[in-house]
């Protein structure tokens, strides 16, 4: 290999590095004076929320976008003129799946192979290994667009693994990717640089993932907030984590009084206790009102350590105190139909079948009123069918689905209609219309109209805190208010149950946990919340979670029972993933084993 | 691996990506469609559509008092295969179907019209055109006329005696009077087809990539922006010269129209405009990234512009001189010109020499352009 550089230079230097863009909104700054190294033969984790700059700095890295300013180095290249030569010892993968859906998996192997020169000799010694570890092997000649998203995925690793790369930069590989797929894919990848000694850049939003890389660096608004080993970044904020149970409030409301108190950085109710951050190393002092509050210490997360590094960076003055407070239905709590029911939505033995495939296999749940319910599931486990009939658009094949007690499938459907708020992933937002005439949209949808329509829209753009973006456009706002925007427009007629369709998948924990802390109180208000998702730290939010495969309901319960249901000798105090992966599991092998 | 490239890499990298446009052709049937079944479409609603002949124009006819004279000359008109007379009782309801387009014009013979004739005047007959389609109002009074003049030629022939023959079917006095106009606009709409098909197959497929986002992997391969220029070029070329095979060969097979001059020239003249057309597409989805965009930029800058300005319906010569001179930056024009100069004339050096050359010029520019606008780069 004819890599001109020495053995102990790192893999890759960048220093200074400077990059802006021009939007309507101003210039952005994209990356503003990176510079950081990865060590050879390492994974390095590129950790930051949306927006940070990851996607910017990997594409600069890769020799596809020319930085405005500072330099970088990888393999001793430039990858701003030396662009061509870098690339025949590189192999990136970009966010958006840039495979051709239309080549089979095979097609889209030999491209890459031809591409990077790789003798036709030698392919299927170098195929070999890349197809048994992606387990695609059955599915060569398969077109690229009908695979899975977590297939998806390994096949763009499988690609860009393809001529034997030093070099790996991977932007997001598993954003939208199910549990399973990801903890396959993190062995891949884990298993190609401790066999092969392949250097591998990885971006990712999702905070958990970092103990499984060397070295983190994480990226925020264009800058680097850390660097380091991740145990260590987590040394840091060892000691300053604690939970808070004060008798009397619930977590639910006591965790947006807690985040008011100086000192606390960050607070996060879950289940009973909330989760708090101290800027200092003992518990802060807890206001008068707050009699019998009991804290304890507590093993840190990796999202604790950023978290505290952001406040130690912002101080106080970043810090937003969104703690919503009145919203005129509040009070107006809507009357029961036929009066007493307790839970919102019931579903008793649901099914709908496809053909003879089988979307939804008889499911029974409810959701209590004012409960956050969570439904969870790898793709295709029927989460998307079960909201399409809960929404009336699609109607069940057989069982029951009673809203606020009344049936869905009866007479009044439309009346329940309003019942309802939708958020959906893509927001579903008219991008060119400005933050208030989105939301006009939506309520005269739902038949408001005059003087109504227009408190209410005033109303609700005070509760979000929307009124300085009133006359922008919504496609110019920055994600967290788009988010927010969403979320307004789904409340605005002022439903009485909520259906979330992941709504914060790859948002950034700020935002996440303001968007939760609204979530909250809405529940507190009697709102019933039904949420997907494929977060699993954001599961963690919901009073009861559903565990959903292969349309039927795998598990039920708390979050708690759900860990409880996966504890084993081998993992005492599993995570809400490794419990999730567990009962995946175990359903599999209960499938295959012969009757 | 080492760092110096060879040529047979080079080769591989081209063939691996014109193999995989290929695939993409195969399946994905809206480039078949567009090389292929879009030339047959065009070619049966133009070739049986258009006509820039006019028949059976429906007339109406208002004859104030009922002669001889005037009977004789209607009963002419009826068979005639341009005209088909509707008789109405007077001038203005004439008018009104005028007005509701039930007749394209009004034949309006006089009180006088016995006597006009009998003295050899002519001023007992009016012709009002409806001049809101100005291509049609021209035909059809020109052919009035030429049927009136006949008429009294005829008549003055055979003395008085009213014995009248129909009128003869070779009245052309409008547009290109010895041959039929299908044979005139077949070389032409070929021309027009091939901008179309040139254009929009390859405005999309550079556009499709920035879209998908698959441009951004294969930029970081060793690929080179030429190679991936290449790569594209040559599957659609091949792609629009069958398109080309199947619109010649449907010209002389379903409309008839004569090829004097030689497959050969014919051949490589299409490989010239194509090249032109493709580049054009090229360029286009290289600035625009979007298909939709691409697909639309296609059809407003290179297919309507051929279809009006080229010649190919509407005679050059009668244009304003500012839209003369923009004429001259159309491709389709020159094409037009040797398409019709092989199809109807034959290999007429003069002509077909210094479009020929045009086109090169204009792909050579085309191709300058892309090298220069593409770059290897996100943004």
């Amino acid at each position: 290999m004819a890599v001109a550089e020495q053995k102990n230079s790192p893999a890759i230097s960048v220093s200074h590095l400077v990059r802006t863009f021009r939007s309507p909104r101003g210039i952005i700054r994209a990356l503003d004076d990176v510079s950081f190294t990865v060590p050879k033969g390492t994974i390095t984790g590129l950790i930051g929320p949306d927006g940070a700059g990851k996607t910017t700095l990997l594409r600069i890295l890769a020799g596809i976008m020319a930085p405005d300013g500072g330099k970088a180095e990888i393999l001793g290249f430039d990858p701003e003129t030396q662009g061509p030569k870098l690339q025949r010892h590189i192999g990136y993968m970009p966010q958006k799946f840039g495979l051709y859906e239309d080549l089979t998996v095979g097609e889209n192997l030999d491209l890459h192979a031809d591409l990077h020169g790789v003798p036709v000799e030698r392919r299927s010694e170098f195929y070999a290994p890349l197809l048994a570890m992606t387990a695609l092997s059955p599915f060569r000649s398969r077109l690229a667009g009908n695979l899975s998203g977590g297939m998806k995925q390994k096949l763009g690793v499988a690609c860009s693994l393809v001529h034997a790369p030093p070099l790996l930069l991977l932007d997001e590989p598993t954003v939208g990717v199910d549990p399973v797929s990801r903890r396959d894919l993190w062995e891949i990848l884990t298993t190609q640089v401790r066999n092969q000694g392949t250097t591998l850049l990885v971006s990712t939003a999702y905070m958990d993932e970092a103990s499984r890389f060397d070295r983190v660096v994480i990226l925020y608004n264009g800058h680097v907030l850390g660097e380091g080993n991740p145990s260590d970044l987590m040394s840091n904020v060892r000691g300053h984590v604690f939970w808070v149970n004060v008798p009397d409030i619930a977590a639910r409301r006591l965790e947006p009084l807690l985040s008011q108190v100086p000192g606390v950085i960050d607070a996060v109710g879950e289940a009973e206790e909330v989760r708090i951050v101290s800027e200092g190393t003992s518990p802060p002092s807890l206001p008068e009102d707050m009699k019998g509050a009991r804290t304890k210490s507590l093993d840190p997360r990796f999202e604790d350590a950023f978290m505290l590094l952001l406040g130690q960076e912002q101080g106080s003055k970043g810090r937003r105190s969104f703690s919503p407070e009145r919203l005129g239905w509040q009070n107006k709590k809507r009357g029961l139909l036929d009066g007493g029911v307790e839970d919102s939505i019931v579903i008793r033995d649901l099914t709908r079948n496809f053909g003879s495939f089988c979307a939804v296999d008889h499911l029974t749940f409810s959701v209590r009123r004012g409960e956050i319910f969570g439904l969870l599931g790898a793709n295709g486990a029927g989460k998307t069918t079960t909201f399409r009939m809960l929404s009336g658009l699609l109607l069940p094949t057989s069982g029951e689905l009673r809203i606020d007690g009344q049936d869905v499938l009866g007479a009044g459907v439309s009346n329940l209609r309003s019942r309802l708020g939708y958020m959906s992933q893509k927001f579903s937002l008219y991008s060119q219309l400005t933050v208030t005439q989105n939301l006009t949209f939506f309520t005269s949808a739902y038949g408001m109209t005059g003087k109504r329509q227009r408190d209410r829209i005033a109303e609700i753009e005070e509760f979000f805190e929307l009124v300085p973006y009133r006359h922008e456009s919504a496609g110019l706002l920055p994600l967290g208010f788009r988010q927010r925007l969403a979320l307004a427009a789904s409340l605005a007629h002022e439903p009485s149950i909520l259906l979330l369709d992941e709504p914060t998948s790859g948002v950034d924990p700020l935002a996440r946990r303001e968007f939760w802390r609204t979530i909250s109180q809405l529940s507190l208000w009697g709102i019933s919340v039904l949420v997907t998702t494929h977060f699993m730290t954001e599961a963690e939010y919901c009073d009861r979670l559903a565990i959903m495969s292969l349309g039927r309901l795998l598990a039920l319960g708390s979050p708690s029972e759900i860990r409880a249901r996966a504890r084993t000798e081998a993992c005492p105090n599993p995570s809400l993933e490794e419990a999730f992966i567990a009962l995946l599991e175990q359903e599999n092998r209960a499938r295959d084993a012969p009757l | 691996m080492n760092d110096n490239e060879t040529l047979q890499e080079k080769l591989t990298r081209i063939s691996a990506m014109v193999k995989k446009e290929t695939i993409q052709i195969f399946r994905d049937p809206s480039s078949l469609a567009i090389a292929i079944v879009l030339p047959v479409f065009l070619l049966l609603i133009f070739g049986y559509g258009v006509s820039l002949d006019a028949r059976h124009v429906p007339i109406a006819v208002v004859a104030d008092s009922r002669t001889s004279a005037s009977e004789g000359f209607v009963a002419g008109l009826r068979q005639s295969p341009w005209f088909v007379p509707r008789s109405y009782p007077n001038i203005h309801e004439a008018i009104g179907a005028l007005k509701r387009k039930d007749v394209d014009g009004i034949l309006w013979l006089r009180e006088d019209f016995g006597r006009s004739i009998q003295s050899f005047r002519t001023q007992g007959v009016d012709v009002v055109v409806n001049g809101v389609d100005d291509n049609t109002a021209r035909l059809v009074e020109g052919y009035l006329t030429n049927t009136w003049a006949t008429w009294i030629g005829l008549r003055n022939l055979r003395g008085r005696t009213l014995t009248f023959q129909p009128v003869s079917l070779d009245v052309r006095i409008w547009f290109n009077p010895n041959s039929r106009s299908r044979d005139f606009l077949v070389p032409g709409l070929i021309a027009v087809i091939m901008t179309l098909i040139g254009a929009l197959l390859t405005s999309m497929v550079i556009a499709r990539e920035w879209e998908r986002g698959t441009l951004e992997s294969l930029f970081s391969t060793p690929v080179t922006i030429g190679e991936i220029l290449i790569g594209k070029f040559i599957p659609y070329f091949i792609l629009g010269m069958i398109g080309m095979g199947v619109s010649v060969t449907m010209g002389r097979v379903l409309f008839a129209v004569p090829l004097r001059g030689t497959l050969l020239v014919l051949l490589i003249c299409s490989a010239l405009f194509l090249t032109t057309a493709l580049g054009m597409g090229l360029v286009i989805s290289t600035i625009s990234k979007n298909q939709f965009v691409a697909g639309q930029i296609a059809i407003v800058f290179t297919f309507l512009p051929a279809f009006i300005l080229s010649g190919f319906i509407f005679d050059i010569h009668s244009m304003p001189l500012f839209i003369r001179v923009i004429t001259h930056l159309i491709p389709a024009s020159y094409f037009v010109t040797i398409l019709q100069s092989v199809f109807l004339a034959g290999n007429i050096p003069g002509i077909i020499i210094p479009n020929a050359i045009t086109l090169f010029l204009f792909s050579v520019f085309l191709f300058g352009v892309l090298i220069r606008i593409s770059r290897k780069r996100i943004l």
